[in-house]
């Protein structure tokens, strides 16, 4: 059985990082803390992207919901970690409230409607003062630790959180949920027809797809202890799981993972040696994988080495 | 007194808004591909019109069909080159595809030209106009002037023309339109174009008004999506009223609100709109 094969795919994964504090020196740290972020926005925007098929921008916008819910309750006095837990529900709230008002538009409607939710929290995030410390920007507690156990706790907070989000997407894959969403991404009119509940299945998987964003901008800034409204609302946050879905494989389970890896890699490789062409390089890779590689890499090497693959999910 | 002329600035400001966007709109309705690269070739037509008169000393004014056909250029070789070859798949792949030629353009101008602000200040500016009590800079108002009648033109261009006709065919229906001898890529590639085109007329505009910057690029697509979606897609008389719509929105929300909240109001608007009449203001798909 598969099901049980990919389980232990994910405890085996998420063993191997959090054992990396062990073995790894603070920078390898934070490479796999930033990976596991990748990871967690890749598999959250899969939930809508992949297997509904809605082309959502809003993780930007839910990720700074969770950054900023975070940083404030945490100014406010609170401990990390209901903070952050506080971040991710709100971001789910968020995402089934607004949800409601946006799920019934389609293709490109859709598509502006959730980039404009990320710029619309980004301007009250820098007009609210009171609340936000607007373009100044919010700094958190740091917490009394040494530096490398420091960079070990943010790598397993980040790791927990990627690993909810790779559970949620295996246990959505085997459920009425899933399978209600792959019938909405093949024909939304006849699963309508059918009997599913599109409207709450949509609002279902667009909540799912914006808690765990929420909790990695919660994470994200307790983890640099600093944020403002362009650094966690910033439009790459939501292009860069796109990205990474489509390198991996648009709704498999793994393939939003090995994006998340491919990307990674890429811009240690890359833009360190050319920083100013940080987002060139980006759209060149964009541009190649449409042309190219619109089912992703994985399936590109399968088909190169001659051997037909499993298929998507 | 004071709403007269808030209502005249949002009317200026209105007109530009509809030069912005209705070649977004025509790219959208016809080829239901969303130009992410659209405010891009606004600020580059903005700098080739800076380039020009700082230069070679050419007004604007008269800059503007030069850029207009150099912008023509880079939009038809990149739909007949790049986006074609997608068209037929679904709009996250073309969304995605100008979303990374923008990156890769946007990102080119800024090591080019650099983030600065640049102003374009004309040497013989064309004065004040006096209407009553109303007072406007006449830069200004030439600038609105220009682009009504650039926006008129395409909707000229495309009732009135063969081609247009083939452009407005396609937008009904493709196979049709295919089937009864219209080359289907290339009037794709004319269409996006014709987009670039009204984006590099409209970016001449701009720098008379506004400071140039290649950072205003996704402002000026905000503005365009936001339009687009007033007014409805796809229609020259759609642009219109939604670019002056947002024109007044934003110039009576900055009185009441004040000017900070413009943007925010702005994309407010978006959002409304969108979940409550996604057909726009005007209520009605199709091209004129």
């Amino acid at each position: 059985m598969s099901g049980l094969r990919d389980w232990a795919l994910l405890v085996l994964g998420v063993a191997v990082l959090a054992a990396l504090p062990m073995v790894a020196d603070n920078y390898t740290l934070r490479l796999g803390t930033v990976f596991c972020m990748y990871a967690a926005l890749a598999l959250s925007w899969n939930v809508i992207g992949g297997f509904a098929g809605y082309p959502s921008f809003a993780t930007a916008a839910f990720f700074g919901l969770g950054a900023y819910t975070c940083a404030i309750l945490q100014s406010a006095g609170w401990p990390m970690l209901p903070a952050l837990a506080a971040g991710g529900a709100l971001a789910g709230l968020f995402a089934a409230a607004v949800g409601g008002a946006i799920l019934h538009l389609r293709g490109h409607y859709f598509a502006i409607a959730s980039l404009a939710l990320a710029e619309v929290l980004r301007e009250l995030a820098t007009k609210l003062e009171w609340l936000t410390g607007g373009g100044m920007g919010l700094n958190l507690p740091v917490p009394a630790m040494e530096l490398h156990a420091q960079a070990a706790f943010f790598l397993h907070l980040m790791l927990g959180v990627a690993a909810l989000a790779g559970a949620a997407t295996l246990l959505l894959r085997g459920s009425r949920l899933g399978f209600a969403l792959r019938c909405i991404q093949q024909n939304e009119d006849a699963a309508g027809m059918l009997g599913v509940d599109t409207r709450r299945a949509k609002t279902l998987a667009f909540a799912i797809s914006a808690i765990f964003p929420g909790l990695a901008g919660g994470a994200y800034a307790s983890w640099t202890h600093y944020i403002e409204p362009p650094d966690v609302f910033d439009v790459l946050l939501s292009v860069k799981p796109l990205v990474m879905v489509l390198l991996g494989g648009l709704g498999t389970v793994f393939g939003p993972v090995v994006g998340a890896g491919l990307l990674l890699l890429f811009e240690e490789a890359v833009w360190r040696s050319f920083l100013t062409l940080h987002a060139a390089v980006l759209g060149v890779i964009i541009v190649v994988l449409v042309l190219f590689l619109p089912n992703g890499l994985m399936d590109a090497t399968r088909r190169l080495l001659g051997r037909r693959g499993r298929g998507a999910a | 007194m004071l709403y007269l002329q808030v209502a005249a600035n949002g009317l200026v400001l209105g007109g530009l808004y509809a030069c912005i966007a209705v070649g977004f709109s025509l790219v959208w309705g016809v080829l239901n591909v969303i130009n992410i690269l659209h405010g891009s070739f606004i600020v580059l037509g903005s700098y080739l019109a800076l380039f020009a008169y700082q230069v070679l000393g050419l007004h604007p004014f008269l800059a503007i069909l030069p850029v207009a056909a150099a912008l023509y250029a880079v939009g038809h070789a990149t739909q007949g080159l790049l986006v074609n070859r997608v068209i037929a798949a679904p709009v996250l792949m073309t969304l995605t595809l100008t979303f990374g030629l923008d990156l890769m353009l946007n990102n080119t101008m800024i090591v080019a030209f650099t983030a600065d602000y640049r102003r374009l200040n004309l040497e013989t500016p064309l004065g004040v106009l006096f209407l009553g009590d109303v007072v406007l800079p006449g830069d200004r108002v030439a600038a609105m002037a220009l682009a009504l009648l650039l926006t008129g033109g395409l909707w000229l261009l495309l009732r009135g023309t063969r081609l247009g006709r083939a452009v407005v065919a396609v937008r009904m229906d493709r196979d049709a339109a295919a089937l009864m001898g219209v080359n289907v890529p290339r009037i794709n590639a004319v269409t996006f174009g014709l987009g670039a085109a009204m984006a590099g007329a409209a970016g001449v505009l701009l720098a008379l008004i506004f400071p140039v910057s290649p950072l205003n690029s996704g402002l000026f697509l905000g503005k365009a999506f936001t339009v687009c979606v007033l007014g409805g897609l796809g229609s020259v008389p759609g642009a219109l009223v939604g670019g002056i719509a947002l024109g007044l929105i934003e110039s009576f929300g900055a009185l009441w609100l004040g000017p900070e909240w413009a943007i925010t109001i702005s994309f407010m608007v978006l959002i409304a709109v969108l979940a409550l009449r996604p057909d726009g203001l005007l209520g009605r798909r199709g091209y004129a």
